[in-house]
């Protein structure tokens, strides 16, 4: 196998990790949003709902959960499961980074301090004022650092789709690698998470660097 | 004119009677300084009467509305959210700690709630803003971020920011506490050119002399009571009762 026929078929690996990773930013981000309230929720069996799922989707491995969620319906309804298995990707990485998500919504929500809640309150604003204008802003400056980290992770955990054998760079760099007995599969995809990566921490920093206008 | 008026005010926390039947009014155009020790009451009075705390008995009234109003038991009844808000357009509250929004500039903070709240026309209360700005030293601020002033400057800007909505009536809780002393005596400053303006003010402080010069009435609280009340000379100059002077006595050096 030439080196180019190699490349494109790994280019279509490729394409599927970056769909793997914006997808999963584009549901995680606003659920884990969702989830961080419930776990803040004054409601004790919505605080406690939301506070098992975090436990349990951080305490056990991304693969199994995957595994989970593909194999679900079928052990529980016979479920026809062909053609499910990039939703299974995709619904299993994003509840899994949306409880990594709310656990840091959560504790940049808290940091905010009371002031600045009293501060709004007093001056008029309505909750929903409160919160998207003075409480948020603060919060996703706060938070950023650690998303980044998640983010960063997430690229390189795309690679785990290969539990589902769904085919994404590095489930095809392993199998070309066993077809042709060669080691280039796996140096070409190291090379495209290692880029991948740089271009992500690249983005990240420079909203970083765009939100340093204040302290 | 009654701007604010509290009626046998009871508030507690846990076991906790912080507010003992405390009554007080404030006519327009007058600065009432509330003075006590540690743990009396008086943020938690201040805190009752700008509805950041809701008060357990008592009537809470701002110019003839009534924010709360007491049942035949003596317990407080709010008034609608509607009504409250109305009702909370007639004060302001300068916080200790500023409590200004870090991730706006000084002309956004001050900006900001009356054009949001208030729904007032952006262009008029931009140059309402730039004038209050001026007054407080601070024109050259208004692109500048909260983190980037002293602490007596971000406390001019959260007295220029409350009185960009107009209230009726201003309060200030320790208003000087968190600065350095050396830049207390430019809050000082602004409170008295307010009260020169007659802003309608009630002040909390531990600053004696300030509040003899700038009250036309004093309340001495101690442990959830009005101890002792009156002009800055009786309270303050001539105190009956002896938790006054025990407590002004720690002042003496004034
Ligand atoms: N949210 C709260 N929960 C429980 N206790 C509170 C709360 N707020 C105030 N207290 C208590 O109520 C009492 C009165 O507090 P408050 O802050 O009103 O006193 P203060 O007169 O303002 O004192 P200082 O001069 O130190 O500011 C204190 O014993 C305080 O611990
Ligand atoms: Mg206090």
């Amino acid at each position: 196998m030439s080196l180019s026929i190699m490349l494109s078929q790994l280019s279509v690996g490729m394409v599927r990790a970056v769909g793997i990773f914006a997808l999963t930013l584009l549901f995680s981000l606003p659920l884990g949003m969702l989830i961080a309230f419930a776990r803040m929720s004054k409601n004790a069996i919505i605080k406690n709902i939301a506070r098992v799922y975090i436990s349990v989707l951080r305490g056990t491995p991304l693969m199994l959960q995957l595994l989970v969620v593909y194999f679900a319906p079928f052990y529980l309804w016979h479920a026809n499961i062909s053609g499910y298995r990039f939703a299974a990707v995709i619904i299993g990485f994003s509840l899994n980074y949306a409880a990594y998500f709310a656990e840091i919504y959560r504790g940049g929500i808290q940091s905010i301090p009371q002031g600045q809640y009293e501060a709004a309150q007093v001056l008029g604003y309505s909750k929903s004022q409160t919160f998207f204008r003075i409480v948020l802003p603060q919060v996703v400056k706060n938070i950023l650092p650690a998303v980044t980290n998640e983010v960063i992770t997430l690229v390189k955990d795309t690679s785990l789709a290969f539990a589902l054998a769904y085919q994404e760079v590095f489930t095809l760099a392993k199998q070309i690698a066993a077809a042709q007995t060669n080691f280039i599969p796996f140096v070409v995809a190291a090379i495209f998470y290692y880029v991948f990566n740089v271009l992500v921490a690249f983005v990240m920093e420079r909203i970083e660097s765009k939100m340093d206008y204040y302290r | 004119m009654k701007i604010l008026e509290i009626n046998n005010s009871r508030k507690h926390f846990g076991d906790l009677e912080v507010l003992k039947d405390i009554s007080l009014s404030v006519e327009k155009n007058q600065v009432v300084s509330i003075i006590g020790p540690s743990g009396s009451g008086k943020s938690t009075l201040l805190r009752c009467a700008t509805l950041l705390e809701t008060l357990d008995g008592g009537d809470l009234i701002y110019l003839g509305d009534y924010a709360a109003k007491a049942d035949e038991n003596g317990n407080a009844v709010y008034a609608s959210p509607e009504e409250l808000k109305k009702i909370k357009m007639n004060f302001g509250l300068v916080f200790q700690n500023f409590n200004l929004f870090p991730h706006y500039s000084v002309l956004k903070n001050v900006m900001e709630a009356p054009v949001l709240v208030q729904k007032r026309n952006k262009e008029e209360v931009k140059a309402e803003a730039m004038e209050l700005l001026r007054k407080m030293g601070l024109e050259d601020k208004a692109d500048v971020y909260p983190y980037q002033l002293s602490g007596g400057q971000q406390q001019r800007v959260s007295i220029a920011r409350a009185l960009a909505m107009k209230p009726n009536i201003l309060f200030f809780d320790e208003p000087t506490s968190a600065l350095d002393p050396e830049l207390t005596g430019e809050i000082l400053k602004v409170i008295k050119d307010l009260a020169a303006e007659h802003m309608t003010m009630v002040i909390v402080t531990h600053e004696m002399a300030f509040a003899r010069d700038v009250s036309d009435y004093i309340i001495f609280m101690d442990g959830g009571v009005i101890v002792e009340e009156g002009t800055p000379d009786q309270v303050i100059n001539h105190p009956t009762q002896e938790r006054t002077k025990l407590f002004l006595s720690r002042f003496k050096n004034d």
